[in-house]
């Protein structure tokens, strides 16, 4: 099978999941239940996509483990995202170098 | 308007900077895979998300069917359509059917943190500038990824792994240390997310996200509804 029948596929159906919601909720909500829903869904989505996914995101626990850390630190403090993101990513290099 | 955009463009950057290394892993994988860097670039440039493409590889490398592709997508992928929801709660007056056509392109985990996390209704002019940045990092870390993958000490690109979560626990952790009911549904939503990843271990990432989050937040909005007054 083409390849590029395959792309068009996966790019359709990954759109379609993305258009439909945003332009089909045109008005504001009302329902408090709701509201409250919306409002707590992107930590809960960041939190579930991070947890323990981020234990792994090195290939190696104990470096994993010594970045998240550096970054829990960092970001309690609300440093910038880029700041916590590269500060993580140089704590599990510098772990990988020590160990 | 113009100011938007660079704004846009400027909270995006930590977004390319971290996308560059996903997608880096994405070019090498599907280089791997039997792709060609054109192939992987064009899926990269179209789907614009990481664990849906990495998927879609293997199913092309295994010679799967289009309506396993499809399935696969919708699986991994259908936590847009919460962030889509989501988002579209936040659209200022200037985003119109035809901006929503367009913008949606771009909902993307990272996108769709950084949009929502701004005090402000959303813009076109902003949510394309962090669409842009994201764009870029995402398409040009793929080609470099399958030119010259091989290159770069792997002790690099295994701690380049890392770098989005960094970036979800910025956006987190801030407004859980101010507010208990955020910090009590990220917890929640952690502890649902470590029961699947140990103990249900049949469900698939994609939908074990999906389910930890909408069960934690919709416990929380029952024991914990925001007051009326809260936007």
């Amino acid at each position: 099978m083409s390849i590029a029948i395959y792309i068009v596929v996966m790019a359709g159906v990954t759109y379609l999941i993305r258009v439909i919601p945003f332009t089909v909720f045109r008005k504001k909500i009302k329902s408090r239940f709701f509201k409250s829903f919306l409002y707590y869904v992107p930590y809960a989505v960041l939190s579930a996509m991070t947890i323990p996914a981020v234990f792994y995101s090195t290939g190696n626990i104990i470096t994993a483990v010594i970045g998240t850390a550096v970054a829990v630190v960092l970001a309690y403090f609300d440093l910038p995202l880029i700041v916590v993101a590269l500060s993580a990513s140089a704590a599990a290099l510098i772990a990988d170098f020590l160990i | 308007m113009h100011s938007e955009f660079i704004k846009g463009i400027r909270h995006g950057i930590p977004i390319a900077l971290g996308y560059f290394s996903v997608s880096f892993g994405f070019g090498i994988m599907a280089v791997r895979a039997g792709l060609s860097p054109l192939t992987a670039l064009m899926i990269s440039a179209t789907n614009l998300t990481s664990a849906g493409q990495a998927a879609g590889v293997s199913v092309i490398a295994s010679g799967g069917s289009l309506v396993e592709m499809a399935l696969t997508q919708l699986t991994i992928n259908i936590r847009y359509a919460l962030m889509g929801i989501s988002l579209s709660q936040k659209l200022g007056d200037k985003f119109t059917f035809l901006h929503r056509i367009f913008a949606a392109y771009g909902i993307t985990d990272e996108i769709f943190a950084v949009a929502s996390s701004q005090p402000h209704n959303l813009s076109p002019s902003y949510m394309y500038g962090l669409i842009l940045a994201g764009f870029s990092g995402w398409t040009s870390g793929t080609i470099f990824g399958a030119l010259a993958g091989s290159v770069l000490p792997q002790m690099f690109t295994d701690a380049l792994g890392i770098m989005l979560y960094g970036m979800f626990l910025a956006i987190i952790l801030p407004t859980a240390r101010k507010s208990l009911k955020v910090l009590f549904v990220i917890a929640a939503a952690a502890a649902i997310s470590i029961l699947f990843r140990y103990v249900f271990t049949e469900i698939s990432a994609g939908f074990s996200v999906i389910i930890s989050a909408v069960a934690a937040s919709a416990f929380a909005a029952a024991i914990f509804p925001l007051k009326e007054e809260k936007e």
